[in-house]
């Protein structure tokens, strides 16, 4: 799943299919706490990488080159004779920073766009949302590709290349919601009662809406994950030596018939993290989805 | 019927400003280079006189409107440019690629129709019964897995381990494109048969207890014939456009796939462009691959009112 | 609930189970009987259980709700065991059903006409120009103007009254013997709700076809059914000849609801509303169900329950009041 597109009415399917907001407490949502034990575990390993991986990720090692599993190396070792545990560890922390830091930029501007153009409509919105439509057009992966082939080489690059894209689908998203928001009884109210528009926006509209962007932003951290190995694998993303999950499985096809599991162990890695993440965002549109309207 | 057609003319003019935005967009790619743009894409091997050369052809000494005037004046003649590897013209190289692209975008979306539609159908006669939760676990998994990956694991399996198809390349005749396209298209079909199963499960549920299927059944309908006319009829619909969104998303992961099994189409263009700094090849397909998804676009709201009686876009107002 | 009966449901009970709660039960021992061409109405409050005993009869039973126990005997096969194969030959041909909602109840994207020759084609084995002319021909039947062009329409490209119209011409359109109605003027209009209801007795009779009619409307049952059965909270507390109830009601049930509903030949008649609310049926008074909302209740009346028993000829009452009015009367 990954494009804002697609992820986006994935997103407003759900929405309105949305079930009662759920009375129970946080930590009696099945999912939600799935999600946190499997993402917190990989968090964890990620910031330990010093401590649990057995070896240095970029050291080579000619002689030990290609090893089988065994004890000294527990998932093997890679053409250059690294050992592939430890650059499984170590590349968490890479996968798993950019992919949680690159939602923040788009997160916090397409909401601020999608608020304003909601809020205030006219022409401002027209404009919003024709630059929205034309983002749209250009599929996530060919936009990323070149976005960061543009930009050039390295983490900066891909958080901007990223940036530059999925704030469209927080600027729906919010839109959307501030749209409806608009018209309940309680927002007419506060304006009538002499706040501002900020304030109106910052304690009436903002909550509710915001619990929306922030179930997408699950989604969206997984769709950036996809985009940064699937950039590895291509060999565009973060450069060589680093240990990261996307280039480890490009190393590893070329050895696939004889030593399978070095392209297989990281991409299953991946699914775990993906499927911790998607839980959590299942947990959370449990909890913060308001009461069906009608 | 036809009349209700009647809303296309004015949704190919709507897509107008998108078409012209994204040219813009593609326009810009080259201006957003850091420096001069010349210097950038030539790297290393750029002399004085290359990069006076290339300033030339991209047309970089004259004012950024004039130079989006020629550029858009270019493309609607289908010049695309020449390559910067090759000497050839980019039209060219497009136009041999896009069949190949479109093919296996076919192939995909059929496979994967093939895959959902059984499988959906399978989960939701019993919700939350032992066959619904394979169905769902298939469904989680199936958006976990990086799409690349997913290919890489079919090599493996089917043809590494099995030996029943190749590991790649894109053959000589007709019949063997379609060999060779067999394991990319299951690639994609499966990352997209998820969101699929997921909306039409939803849909068909809520078909299979609605009070037309209970008037079907008054008249004596079941079993396979209930589920053709009246339930997939109905739980088609909202699945539509859920498709047409995702197939935007299938053209995307064709550019990646297409590197995985080595296959001569848009995608493999596009990165050798890429790692061979071709601007005017990149510009292209980015291009053609945006005109792709606003034409699916299209085609879905097309498909949309077939399919829905009730849908009239010729009256209503965009929502 | 003479052999002779076209329909016979005896001691039906319908209910829910679920894991780690009791299994509640929503409708409880109901029987009836219904003769053929006979116009049989059920009344009762939403919750009553009167479209659940319906939907029981026409094997449409929601998900979730189980048969406890009882048959519904027509022409002899009891329905609760026939194969899905059977019931398919069943439905259509012998038994057919009409909805309270006809927005909902018709297919949104399939030609009205073909809906409703969608029966004949399967059971009489007409070719699709034979159904589609028959379907044209019970839509005229229906009363729809230009039936041959209206054949055409889709559901939403039609009105209320014309839907349900619609519904009635598909469910008698392989000629049943039985027909259910769950409400179905419910959603129309109130000056179309009446043309309708003279359509559906009048092809009926035309038709030969008995009729099953559920609805809370007692208004509605006096213009339509000839018998009725009254619910309340999944029992039946009175059964008779519409006549005779409405003229002299023995549950002080059946007196509330007449009570609570406007009439219009005594207009200036005080509406009394039943005080309280129907029973939680997963808690249900030991006693007789409407006990807390009776205005005769009795010491008696909360520790057992009633049965139905004969009144006069021709009428069963489930309460002990009226009982020991009826003891209390010359026979």
């Amino acid at each position: 799943m990954s494009t804002p597109s697609a992820l986006l009415a994935r997103h407003q399917e759900k929405r309105r299919a949305s079930r009662p907001r759920s009375l129970k407490p946080w930590y009696q949502n099945p999912s939600l706490v799935a999600g946190l034990i499997v993402v917190g575990a990989l968090v964890l390993i990620a910031v330990l990488a010093p401590v649990l991986a057995p070896y240095d990720p970029v050291k080579q090692d000619l002689q030990n080159a290609l090893q089988d599993p065994g004890a000294a190396h527990w998932l093997g070792t890679d053409k250059y004779g690294r050992d592939v545990l430890s650059r499984l560890i170590w590349g968490a922390q890479i996968d798993l920073r950019i992919g949680f830091l690159a939602v923040l930029i788009p997160f916090v501007i397409g909401s601020v766009v999608g608020a304003l153009a909601g809020y205030f409509g006219g022409w401002f919105d027209s404009i919003v949302m024709q630059i929205v439509d034309i983002f749209f057009a250009f599929p996530f992966y060919v936009m990323v590709i070149v976005l960061v082939f543009v930009f050039g080489a390295g983490e900066a690059s891909i958080y901007l290349a990223i940036s530059a894209i999925s704030w469209v689908a927080y600027a729906k998203i919010v839109r959307g919601e501030v749209l409806v928001a608009k018209k309940q009884d309680y927002v007419a109210a506060a304006r009538l009662g002499g706040l501002s528009h900020g304030r109106v926006i910052a304690r009436h509209i903002g909550p509710n809406v915001l619990s929306q962007a922030l179930i997408y932003a699950m989604s969206d951290v997984v769709m950036d994950i996809m985009a940064i190995v699937t950039l590895g694998y291509l060999g565009l993303g973060i450069a060589p030596p680093t240990a990261e999950w996307g280039s480890m499985i490009l190393d590893g096809q070329e050895f696939i018939t004889t030593q399978w599991q070095q392209a297989t162990i990281p991409g299953l890695v991946i699914v775990v993290a993906s499927l911790g993440l998607s839980w959590i965002g299942d947990g959370l549109s449990d909890l913060l989805s308001p009461e069906r309207r009608k | 019927m036809f009349h209700r057609l009647s809303f296309i003319p004015g949704r190919l003019l709507r897509a107008l400003p998108v078409i012209l935005g994204v040219t813009i967009v593609v326009f810009l790619m080259v201006h957003l280079l850091p420096g001069d743009p010349a210097i950038a894409i030539l790297g290393d091997k750029g002399t004085p006189q290359r990069i006076a050369a290339l300033r030339e052809q991209l047309g970089l000494n004259q004012p950024l409107w004039l130079q989006y005037a020629t550029f858009l004046g270019r493309l609607l003649q289908g010049n695309f440019g020449t390559s910067l590897v090759n000497n050839r013209p980019v039209a060219e190289l497009v136009f041999q690629a896009v069949p190949v692209t479109l093919t296996l975008l076919l192939f995909a979306l059929i496979l994967s129709l093939l895959i959902s539609i059984p499988l959906a159908a399978i989960a939701a006669t019993r919700p939350n019964g032992g066959r619904d939760l394979g169905v769902r676990a298939f469904t989680l998994l199936g958006q976990g897995m990086p799409q690349f990956w997913v290919g890489i694991m079919l090599i493996l399996l089917v043809s590494v381990e099995l030996r029943l198809f190749p590991v790649g390349g894109y053959g000589m005749t007709d019949a063997e494109h379609l060999y060779y396209l067999f394991l990319p298209a299951l690639t994609l079909a499966i990352s997209m048969a998820p969101t699929i199963i997921r909306s039409l499960r939803a849909s068909t549920i809520a078909s299979l207890g609605s009070d037309y299927v209970a008037t079907a059944r008054s008249k004596g309908s079941a079993g396979s014939a209930l589920f053709r006319q009246h339930v997939l009829r109905n739980a088609a619909i909202p699945t539509i456009s859920v498709i047409g969104v995702n197939l935007g998303y299938l053209v995307g992961g064709s550019i990646v796939i297409e590197r995985v099994f080595a296959i001569p189409g848009l995608g493999s263009l596009m990165l050798t462009g890429i790692f061979a700094r071709d601007f005017p090849t990149i510009q292209a397909v980015a291009l053609v691959v945006a005109l792709f998804v606003i034409i699916i676009g299209i085609l879905t709201d097309v498909l949309y009112t077939l399919l829905d009686p009730r849908v009239n876009f010729s009256k209503e107002a965009r929502a | 609930m003479t052999p002779s009966n076209l329909l016979s449901v005896n001691n039906l009970s319908l209910g829910v189970t679920r894991a780690k709660h009791p299994a509640t039960t929503i409708v409880k021992d109901v029987s009836f009987g219904v003769d053929r061409g006979e116009r049989f109405g059920i009344v009762g409050e939403s919750g009553s259980g009167k479209s659940l005993t319906l939907r029981a009869i026409a094997g449409l039973l929601p998900q979730g709700i189980d048969v406890f126990g009882g048959e519904i005997n027509y022409e002899g096969r009891d329905l609760l065991r026939v194969t899905p194969n059977e019931r398919r030959a069943l439905m259509g041909p012998e038994i057919a059903m009409v909805f309270q909602e006809p927005m909902t109840a018709l297919n949104p994207v399939m030609r009205v006409g073909e809906q409703i020759a969608e029966g004949p084609r399967r059971h009489l084995g007409l070719s699709r120009k034979k159904a589609d002319a028959l379907a044209i021909e019970m839509m005229a039947k229906t009363g729809i103007p230009d039936p041959a062009k209206r054949s055409r329409a889709y559901p939403h490209e039609l009105s209320g009254g014309l839907r349900q119209r619609i519904m009635i011409a598909m469910a008698l359109s392989c000629q049943p013997k039985l027909l259910l109605c769950d409400e179905p003027t419910t959603a129309l209009d109130v000056t179309v709700q009446h043309q309708v209801l003279r359509l559906l007795e009048n092809l009926c009779d035309d038709f030969g076809a008995a009729l099953v009619f559920v609805t809370h409307d007692l208004a509605v049952v006096n213009q339509t059914c000839e018998t009725l059965a009254v619910m309340y909270a999944g029992h039946i507390v009175e059964t008779g000849w519409v006549k005779d109830v409405f003229r002299d009601p023995r549950h002080p049930y059946t007196r509330g609801l007449l009570d609570s509903a406007p009439d219009f030949d005594q207009p200036n008649r005080p509406l009394r509303p039943i005080p309280g609310f129907p029973p939680n049926l997963a808690e249900r008074p030991a006693g007789c169900s409407f006990a807390p909302r009776c205005a005769q209740v009795q010491a008696g009346c909360l520790d057992s329950s009633p049965t139905l028993m004969p009144v006069t000829a021709n009428r069963t009452a489930a309460c002990f009041e009226t009982r020991t009015m009826f003891e209390g009367m010359p026979a």
